[in-house]
């Protein structure tokens, strides 16, 4: 069998954790060998999150520099900390849509141009799909759904060991009854990505 | 219900190592379980919390993992099957106790948890508690995954009830925070009540008893060997005349190596679960075997010392290596690619580690203080009165260590949870700054009354101030013996921290709203002019995460920069909220602004700001 490793970066409260989860209970479903990683604690308070999801041929839970297939990026700046995991073969998936560290917000520091961070990204690896998932999300219902959308362009461009039916499954039993219907159309409109 | 007793046995789930063991051990008949909740064991007792609320298993979340451990030994001692659990240096906290339990001994199957955080993710430091095993003499078991947290959890009962002594579960960030597929066992139906049996002889350690247990306690190793030889948890794979000898997590970067490697014809490998004591003839068995040995471990050279020993005095010369350059080393956690590259550079195969193009100079992103947190409201309020290079501030464990940084840079030093009460007596009579320390109000119960009792013992002067924010809330909203917003709606606090202060003999204790600003500034401008002595500044407002959580209370205010705004970057150079941001207009105009879905409305930035003002929250 395959191996598909899939890293997760993003900012506290972007709901990295979430995606990792349902894609790890999808694989369960699926009956693919899944390891999934999360860091909980002092990261999350509006720091970085990283977490990650190896399914196929692999037990080791995290990912080493180098060795990511796919880097799922839900905001432009982790997107460039977090290239050093991947290859020339690697596919980004990217959120453009920044959020700003306090540094930037504060004005000591300069937010770099997410279209020149694009391009350095491009220069290492043949796949990036760079888009304002955020945009899509407030589209769907609600900006705290970027999780979704993310998932569903996954989905809908990653050659994965089961279809996006499966996925919407688990998100029908993790997901607050209340937002489902957001979610379901957050992933669609990330799907069509 | 919870999840983890509806879960029938032969299903499968996808658990979270934490989760694991807490259905292993209620697959063992588990009753009674106790905590101090830290990073990364935090969720074991959060389920067996929930747990408890829907059946007759007792839990608590106790003061500290000391209390917390001799809770649990006298329920165990009473028969039940009982569990701790704790964070790596919890351990320290408990191993007074530990010590001597291990002597004592327990009649009902009881299994210590320590989740060692390698890497530091959530730590202060990344001891390997693995030498607790060996320095107290009680059994260890090391899971890899998931499955295996499960499974060694429920044997670990069956062990520690057959040999009368507490079983060391000791675990990693990677396998407590890990998700990975588990088949389920059945579920056991639980003693509940003990019954406890007088026997001082064996249960009172004067030196004439426990001259005695530790003989004893030395006697249950010897035979505990035995065991450990012939463990499942121990067992040798595969066939080659390379040896690689791991435990825990890093079990399952070695078989991704062989594997990668391609290499699996070549090596023999000794997975070991059962630690402690040390499997000492299967391991000389496993050294006659091979012809060197690679040991893969996290942190500590643990195994790599026993092998050594055991090869020595077996008469056996092989190499045997684990630590050192271009190997493994000391620090940090594993990864895939470190441990490729060790076993390739050990046994001189090709392969060359991916190259990394690290980019450099992008804008850190630190973790830091909600928008809104009482805690940012405090510090203002103390630099205010004190200025940052007026006094010293030694800080405590929690999410306030996060003011660390500036703006607020409120945390001069920290050794560990409580330490700042007692550093703060210390600095006070070894030099002549003033100084103001900080505890919250979860490490105070914790250990920081201690040396607040020892601080009025000795005439130390300080100013202490406890950030009361309701809550563990660092590692999510655990509760505490001076908790008064609860599930039931809000109740008096079982101990009140003002009278629990006065009680130790603090007469100058102020209680402050850190959200009234000019106040509070006041009141700290007043208590540090106050005569010299211990003073205590309780700055008390709840959590709002937490409070939104339990009260369901709607937020109605968010604030808003007016025009008045004259650039003075007052907000941004003191305060540090992470709702506000410095923008620039399409003229390359600078101004500033708050963005209303971080904004919680605490309203502390109005009042340092005239040209802050209220806006309606929309809906």
């Amino acid at each position: 069998m395959q191996t598909w490793r899939i890293f997760f970066t993003g900012v506290g409260g972007q709901g990295t954790l979430l995606a990792t989860r349902v894609l790890g209970e999808a694989a369960l479903i699926a009956d693919i060998p899944v390891v999934v990683s999360e860091i909980h604690g002092m990261a999350q308070r509006g720091g970085v999150v990283e977490s990650a999801v190896v399914m196929g041929n692999a037990l080791s839970p995290v990912i080493s520099d180098g060795e990511v297939d796919i880097l799922m990026a839900f905001e432009p700046l982790e997107a460039l900390r977090a290239v050093r995991k991947c290859s020339a073969h690697s596919l980004v998936i990217c959120n453009t849509s920044p959020v700003a560290p306090f540094s930037v917000a504060s004005g000591r520091d300069q937010y770099p141009e997410v279209s020149h961070m694009m391009q350095t990204i491009s220069h290492q690896v043949n796949n990036l799909i760079a888009f304002d998932a955020r945009s899509l999300a407030r589209e769907a219902g609600s900006e705290l759904s970027v999780n979704m959308v993310m998932l569903g362009t996954l989905m809908g461009h990653a050659q994965m060991p089961f279809d996006e039916k499966v996925v919407k499954e688990v998100l029908s039993t993790r997901t607050k009854k209340s937002f489902l219907e957001i979610n379901l159309k957050a992933f669609e409109l990330g799907y069509k990505v | 219900m919870h999840e983890l007793l509806t879960a029938q046995s032969g299903s499968k789930k996808l658990l979270l190592g934490n989760e694991a063991i807490v259905r292993g051990a209620l697959e063992a008949g588990i009753s009674f379980a106790t905590t101090y909740p830290g990073t990364p064991s935090s969720e074991i007792g959060d389920n067996f919390y929930r747990i408890s609320q829907e059946t007759n298993m007792y839990f608590e979340y106790s003061v500290n993992e000391k209390v917390a451990l001799e809770t649990a030994a006298a329920a165990s001692t009473s028969g039940l099957r009982t569990m701790c659990s704790m964070k790596h240096v919890g351990l320290n906290v408990a191993s007074d106790a530990l010590m001597t339990l291990a002597y004592v001994g327990v009649k009902g199957g009881m299994v210590i948890v320590s989740a060692d955080d390698p890497s530091m993710h959530s730590s202060q430091n990344e001891q390997d508690n693995r030498l607790y095993a060996r320095f107290a003499g009680i059994p260890m078991l090391e899971p890899a995954d998931s499955q295996e947290a499960l499974v060694m959890t429920r044997a670990a009962f069956d062990l520690s009830e057959s040999y009368g002594l507490p079983v060391l579960l000791r675990t990693t960030t990677r396998v407590n925070h890990s998700r990975s597929v588990v088949e389920l066992g059945k579920l056991q139906q639980a003693r509940v009540r003990g019954i406890f049996v007088k026997d001082p002889l064996n249960l009172v350690p004067v030196p004439m008893v426990a001259r005695r247990l530790h003989i004893a306690l030395l006697e249950k190793l010897k035979k505990m060997r035995v065991e450990a030889d012939i463990s499942p948890f121990n067992r040798a794979e595969g066939q080659g005349t390379w040896g690689v000898v791991t435990s825990g997590v890093s079990y399952n970067y070695v078989k991704d190596a062989i594997g990668e490697l391609n290499i699996a014809n070549q090596v023999q490998l000794l997975k070991l679960g059962m630690t402690y004591p040390f499997p000492e003839s299967l391991c000389l068995d496993f050294i006659g075997k091979v012809e060197k040995i690679l040991v893969v471990e996290e942190l500590e050279p643990f195994l790599e010392d026993m092998l050594k020993v055991t090869a020595q005095e077996g008469g056996v010369a092989i190499h045997i290596k684990g630590k050192g350059d271009k190997l493994l080393p000391r620090y940090f956690e594993f990864d895939p690619v470190l441990v490729k590259s060790a076993m390739a550079q050990f046994f001189q195969l090709d392969y060359k580690p991916p190259k990394v193009e690290i980019p450099s100079d992008l804008p850190q992103r630190p973790p830091n203080l909600c928008a809104g947190c009482p805690h940012r409201a405090s510090y203002y309020a103390v630099r205010q009165a004190f200025g940052e290079g007026g006094a010293i501030y030694p800080s405590d464990i929690g999410c306030y260590t996060l003011g660390l940084l500036p703006p607020l840079a409120a945390a001069d030093y920290l050794l560990c949870m409580g330490s700042s009460v007692s550093s703060a007596g210390g600095f006070s009579k070894a030099q002549d700054k003033p100084v103001v320390a900080f505890v919250g109000d979860s490490t105070f119960f914790h250990s920081g009354v201690t040396g607040l009792i020892n601080a009025v013992h000795n005439d130390h002067n300080f100013v202490l101030v406890i950030l009361d924010n309701g809550t563990t809330a660092m590692t999510g909203q655990q509760p505490h013996p001076g908790v008064e917003l609860t599930d039931e709606g809000p109740q008096p606090p079982k101990v009140d921290i003002q009278k629990l202060v006065r009680g130790c003999g603090v007469d100058q204790v102020v209680v402050v709203n850190p959200l009234q600003v000019e106040k509070t500034v006041a009141t700290v401008r007043e208590i540090m002019e106050g005569a010299p002595g211990v003073k205590v500044v309780i700055s008390k407002s709840p959590c709002p995460l937490f409070e939104r959580r339990i009260t369901g209370k709607k937020q109605k205010v968010v604030f808003r920069v007016t025009n008045e705004c004259d650039m003075c970057r007052r907000c941004l150079d003191e305060l540090g909220c992470p709702a506000f941001t410095y923008c620039e207009d399409e003229n390359e105009c600078a101004f500033i602004a708050i963005d209303e879905h971080l904004c919680s409305g605490c309203s502390v930035c109005k009042q340092i700001c005239h040209a802050i003002k209220p806006k309606k929250k929309s809906a």
